[in-house]
């Protein structure tokens, strides 16, 4: 399915496109970049980097745990290894490699978990992949960003290959528009972005959600209540920063193609109750997804814009006088 | 280390280090009242083989690209490794004492940003194969001239990650790539065929494009042979090392409820006396 078929808003992008066409810059300007995939050379678009370099690419197969082995030990051995899978299997099949063998090692790979949340739709909760933040999160050393567009994507890769020590990288599919963005723009892994300045709730998305923040945002506006929309795409390390001055407006929504648990909205709570305790709305997730199209599940969860808009009002009806 | 040439001068070596490695971690695991010493005693002569007669390294220069990698996956053995590696001079001798002690970094499982010479954060079974296939592959791309060692027991083989590295290093032909399983038919529960049987384990190697050597893992002259020069674009090699749990103490060896505990005073003094005088 294409992504304009999904969504029916026009210049929408696929950001494995941004991903594989920013990994080939990568590898062109460095021969220490390789990629180490599970037979997902299609489904990562990596077929051109598999013609242009086939012995940069190396595919072992349905084999997540030697996939994510094999990385450590090309890092081992000089290289800067991106693995490139579906996001459930790389982060569930080889949750003790990515512990030890790559954050407890600190070694310098890149994980790229694509079609991330629930992109596989239909295909069910076996193929969903809304629990890797939270197994994620919990390991130290790990730096976990999940780019909101196509720019976003390449600049994460970008600075994933520069970053030393590991990374994991959350890739979607699900058709995004270009976010409205200053020309001098900047990412940094563990810098939030502030998309659209606001005093009376923060909103706090990644990935996919954040255009939906941004049309929530309007909305809100429309009605007299002016939202702060806050990118946070590095999952880890938080930008403390922009998480006081969230907690300091006294109502905060998260929304995120995640389980409600443990994810960009844990991470924002766990902050918020040490810094200063406020309403904090989690949308995601609450259990393994009903069958169902990416657009239906996102609908019948509330990870829409109007899904927002009802949670951003909550979160400020229900800040403390 | 200065290469020595003379075989009978390198098998002298590699024997009184490997009194030395046991002594030491048999110690070790006295004082710390813990650790893994049946799986100590039974990869001693294999480390000390490796590093004593085999492979290229600086202990000044810990991670120079070019040198020859030992990944112990059978991390538990730590008591072993860092041994070898202190006599190897990557730490020094004086700091096994704090085995396992708070804040030391001799951990019960070695960790590579703690130890130098420590290659890979192995604890958990079934992990250092797949990550010796990742070095192997990187040496390969590179045309590097390093060759690539990694240790397994043989109860650990029953992990499956074992298995998916053992296929694709076969299908690659890793020929830098040797993988020494420390046969010694013990694992923490139970003898390994009582257990989940591996047999015939050579030919499920030679299933998988590998060449399979079967040697005495407590024969340093056999070790050497087995361990003779490759050619990189051979089949990986897997020696199977036949070995003896507890190898060199009398009340240890072969005996399944060693895999792990802390010899008494008494059972430590008599093990330096049976270890001094192998």
């Amino acid at each position: 399915m294409s992504a304009v078929e999904m969504d029916s808003r026009k210049n929408l992008f696929d950001c494995r496109d941004a991903f594989a066409a920013t990994l080939a810059g990568v590898a062109e300007a460095d021969p220490r970049v390789v990629v180490v995939v599970n037979d997902s050379v299609g489904s990562s678009k990596l077929v051109g980097f598999g013609k242009r370099w086939p012995d940069r690419i190396i595919n072992v197969g349905i084999a997540e745990q030697t996939m994510v082995g094999v990385v450590s030990g090309l890092a081992n051995g000089g290289k800067i290894p991106f693995v490139s899978a579906a996001s459930c299997f790389l982060t569930g099949r080889a949750l003790e490699q990515i512990k030890a063998d790559v954050a407890y090692s600190n070694m310098n790979v890149k994980l790229v978990g694509q079609s991330p949340g629930v992109a596989y739709g239909e295909l069910g909760p076996t193929h969903h992949s809304i629990e890797d933040f939270a197994w994620l999160r919990t390991l130290p050393n790990l730096a976990i960003v999940a780019p909101a567009d196509p720019w976003e994507t390449a600049e994460a890769v970008k600075a994933a290959a520069a970053h030393q020590g590991p990374v994991f990288l959350r890739i979607s599919r699900f058709g995004v528009p270009n976010l409205p963005r200053p020309a001098d723009a900047k990412f940094a892994i563990g810098k939030a972005e502030v998309l659209r300045e606001g005093g009376d709730v923060a909103v706090i998305a990644c990935g996919v959600m954040v255009t939906r923040a941004l049309e929530a945002a309007e909305t809100l506006a429309a009605e007299g209540v002016s939202a702060r929309v806050i990118n946070m795409a590095s999952i880890a390390p938080l930008d403390e920063t922009a998480l006081r001055a969230a907690a300091d407006l006294g109502a905060i929504v998260t929304v995120e193609e995640h389980s409600v648990r443990g994810g960009l909205g844990g991470a924002v709570a766990e902050f918020v109750v040490g810094y200063k305790p406020c309403p904090v709305k989690i949308l995601g997730f609450p259990g393994f997804a009903p069958t169902g199209s990416v657009k239906f599940l996102f609908e019948t969860f509330g990870l829409t814009a109007a899904g927002i808009v009802a949670a951003a009002q909550q979160a400020i009806e229900a800040k403390r006088p | 280390m200065t290469p020595i040439v003379d075989v009978q001068t390198k098998i002298s070596l590699i024997r009184a280090k490997a009194r030395a490695i046991r002594a030491h971690a048999i110690t070790m695991v006295h004082e710390a009242r813990q650790g893994h010493p049946g799986g100590d005693m039974s990869v001693t002569d294999i480390l000390a083989t490796l590093y004593f007669g085999v492979m290229r390294y600086d202990p000044k220069a810990p991670r120079a690209p070019g040198r020859d990698r030992l990944i112990l996956s059978k991390g538990h053995a730590s008591g072993a490794l860092y041994s070898t590696l202190a006599e190897a001079g990557f730490l020094a001798v004086e700091a096994l004492e704090t085995y396992m002690r708070p804040l030391s970094m001799l951990n019960g499982h070695p960790n590579r940003n703690y130890v130098a010479g420590v290659e890979a954060n192995t604890g958990p079974l079934g992990h250092g194969m797949p990550i010796a296939v990742g070095i192997a592959i990187a040496g390969k791309l590179d045309a590097a001239p390093y060759r690539v060692f990694v240790i397994t027991g043989d109860g650990e083989l029953q992990e499956g990650s074992n298995w998916e590295a053992a296929m694709t290093a076969g299908n690659r032909k890793l020929g830098n790539l040797t993988l020494i399983i420390d046969r010694n038919h013990l694992q923490q529960g139970a003898r390994v065929a009582e257990t989940n049987d591996l047999e015939p384990l050579a030919d499920k190697f030679r299933a998988f494009n590998w060449e399979v050597v079967d040697v005495d893992g407590h024969d340093p002259a056999a070790l050497l042979e087995a361990f003779g020069a490759r050619d990189p674009g051979a089949k990986p090699l897997c020696v199977i090392a036949h070995t003896i749990k507890g190898k060199g103490i009398s009340y240890m060896q072969d005996q399944v409820g060693w895999h792990h505990g802390a010899p008494s005073q008494a059972q430590w003094e008599l093990a330096l006396k049976e270890l001094s005088a192998s």
